[in-house]
């Protein structure tokens, strides 16, 4: 009875192939739509986290306060004290770098630029992985003298000196000149979506003098020895600058030590919800592609009434004439949940080849909206059909 | 009427609808039908033919009434049995000849095949068979738009007498169809009747097509009104 059953099935589907034709459509819209949102979506968290590990898995970023962004609360800033601190105390932090920063204009001849100076020490430069495509850092001679020198990033290089080589020229920053030293090599956009290369490196002291006129320091990397455990050296520096800024055992902290992975998962977590969201408004998609398969199968129905009386008329059993229809809606969506996951499989190489994103097959969501577009054809193509499959053969052969 | 009869009918009542708007089609029909038969329904509309028609081809259940066919009690059967019984005894020929649309006549006439399980092979060669019996020899692969109404007709035959039935049931097999054509099919039919003896049940409101049959009921409001034999005609 399955064998003869499913010859029924194929034959109607042949006949009716504008039919066929729309019903699998929707279903392939719906389908590759879901996937490649999704495929995207993982691509894009991955490509965030790898750019986060390539800073480093071991760096630890200190900063005053509790919360994101300016102005969250008014806790006391950082001193160069505290650097210092951390560094003679604790002996398993390997670079400690200070940050502080203040966005500038730099001049060179008739070119400007709106940049943001950082001025920090040269265990920086190890800390972050830079490495300088040429001239040298700054030593701790110039930076204990507070020297005017800088290193600057490529995209500064671009907007002030073209394609010349900077080195050993002057920029001015407000009003004073500052020689630069060394150009880094490019690292791109940074996980947070900003250039990294669109910077100027002075010595802290430089900055703090000329520039904020501040002790106060932004915030502190500092890169932890091989071989030590991160949330270790996290404990120690937490307690120890809880010790500085004399908190009490009941007072919060009032600033932060986050290590990589931690901002990693804060970043990935956002991007998740970018891809859950795009993925909903896939799945949209997918849910109207099954309505129009109800709507295709609903204007059918009346032919397909008469011809299930005919088939009841000529001595087809109820179950069979079932048992047809479910097979047809189960060969055109998982037909077009086939080719939607084909197409799904191109799109979003090739997507993800433009936008520069790593392409991650999840067979989770594939197996998933299969499974999905399988059941919607299956619940629009064949609860018409059990309607009119109950119907008293002479009913069902009059049906206008 | 002998107890050997391959179709008995007594006391059919069909009613549709309930209380006040309750309309009884049928109002107690007691009909005995032998093997081989050509019995022509006739009388006027509403006089309830298609009612007792539908009844007959298990297509519809009567609402009192007792329906015995080879021995079977039909008002006892399940919808499953009813359908099995009229995969095995019966074929249909409609006034509308509900052939499935873009499906080619050997097709179609395959279909009732299929349901009974032939294997493709034997099946193939008996639709081949069934439609060179009605003259549709060369038009296996033309589907019913592309065929003239008695050739459509035709095919529906071909797809009721491909499985040889006990009984072919045909609902006004010539009311769309011009009279020469008409002429045409009714010789077809007689001969199914004839040559391979398979019992004829038709409706039919046309004399010309109900003087094919040999006996000839008339139906009015719901009740036999006169059963006579034919004389002298095949």
């Amino acid at each position: 009875m399955l064998g003869n059953t499913i010859l029924l099935a194929l034959r109607a589907i042949r006949r009716n192939l504008l039919r066929s034709f729309l019903t699998v459509l929707g279903i392939v819209i719906g389908v590759a739509a879901v996937i490649t949102m999704v495929t995207l979506g993982n691509g894009a968290t991955k490509s965030v986290s790898d750019q986060i590990s390539s800073m480093g898995s071991n760096l630890l970023i200190v900063m005053p306060g509790q919360r994101f962004g300016p102005g969250a609360d008014a806790a006391p800033p950082l001193k160069t004290s505290d650097v210092d601190a951390i560094r003679n105390q604790i002996s398993t932090a390997r670079y400690v770098a200070p940050l502080a920063s203040k966005a500038v204009t730099a001049v060179y001849q008739a070119n400007n630029w709106s940049t943001v100076v950082t001025g920090t020490e040269h265990d920086y430069f190890a800390a972050g992985n830079w490495e300088l495509a040429s001239g040298r850092v700054f030593n701790e001679a110039e930076e204990r003298a507070g020297k005017a020198v800088c290193v600057i990033g490529e995209t500064v290089r671009d907007k002030l000196f073209a394609r010349q080589n900077p080195v050993g020229s002057e920029i001015r920053i407000k009003q004073f000149a500052c020689e630069v030293i060394g150009l880094l090599k490019s690292k791109g956009q940074s996980a947070m979506g900003s250039d990294q290369d669109d910077t100027v490196l002075m010595p802290l002291r430089t900055v703090q003098r000329r520039l904020t006129g501040r002790q106060d320091v932004n915030r502190v990397t500092v890169s932890v020895s091989d071989g030590t455990s991160i949330d270790a050296v996290k404990d120690q520096i937490t307690s120890l600058l809880r010790e500085r800024r004399n908190l009490t055992a009941d007072e919060d902290n009032d600033f932060r030590v986050m290590d990589t992975r931690q901002i990693s998962e804060t970043l990935t977590s956002t991007t998740r919800i970018l891809t859950a969201l795009l993925a909903a408004v896939a799945a949209v998609s997918l849910l109207v592609g099954g309505v129009g398969i109800m709507n295709i199968m609903l204007v059918s129905v009346t032919e397909r009434t008469r011809e299930i009386g005919t088939r009841l008329a000529i001595g087809a059993l109820e179950r069979e004439v079932l048992l047809q229809f479910l097979i047809e809606a189960v060969v055109l969506s998982s037909l077009g949940g086939l080719i939607g996951i084909v197409l799904a499989f191109f799109a979003s190489l090739g997507l993800a080849g433009l936008m520069k994103l790593p392409f991650l097959f999840n067979p989770g969501i594939n197996l998933l909206s299969f499974v999905f577009s399988a059941a919607i054809g299956v619940i629009f193509g064949y609860f018409p059909a059990r309607r009119a499959a109950g119907l008293n053969p002479i009913d069902a052969l009059r049906h206008e | 009427m002998s107890a050997s009869a391959l179709i008995r009918l007594a006391g059919i009542t069909k009613t549709y609808g309930e209380g006040q708007a309750a309309f009884q089609a049928l109002k107690g029909i007691d009909l005995a039908i032998e093997r081989g038969e050509f019995v022509a329904i006739m009388g006027p509309s509403g006089s309830g033919k298609s009612t007792a028609m539908n009844i007959l081809g298990c297509l519809d259940v009567p609402t009192t009434g007792s329906y015995s066919f080879e021995g079977a009690q039909v008002e006892r059967l399940t919808r499953n049995q009813r359908a099995l019984l009229r995969r095995h005894y019966l074929g249909f020929v409609f006034q509308g000849f509900n052939l499935l649309a873009r499906t080619t006549a050997l097709e179609n006439v395959e279909l009732p095949l299929i349901y009974r399980g032939e294997p493709a092979a034997s099946r193939h060669a008996a639709a081949r068979k069934a439609l060179a019996e009605v003259g549709l020899q060369g038009w296996e692969d033309h589907t019913p738009g592309e065929l003239s109404g008695g050739q459509q007709q035709r095919v529906a035959i071909a797809r009721a007498i491909v499985t040889r039935p006990e009984v072919l049931l045909a609902d006004e097999p010539t009311g769309n169809l011009d009279s020469h054509t008409s002429g045409e099919i009714m010789d077809l039919i007689a001969a199914f009747n004839r040559d391979l003896g398979i019992t004829v049940l038709m409706v039919t409101h046309e004399p010309d097509v109900a003087a094919y049959a040999r006996r000839v009921v008339r139906f009015l409001d719901g009740q036999v009104d006169s059963d006579r034999r034919n004389q002298g005609t095949a």
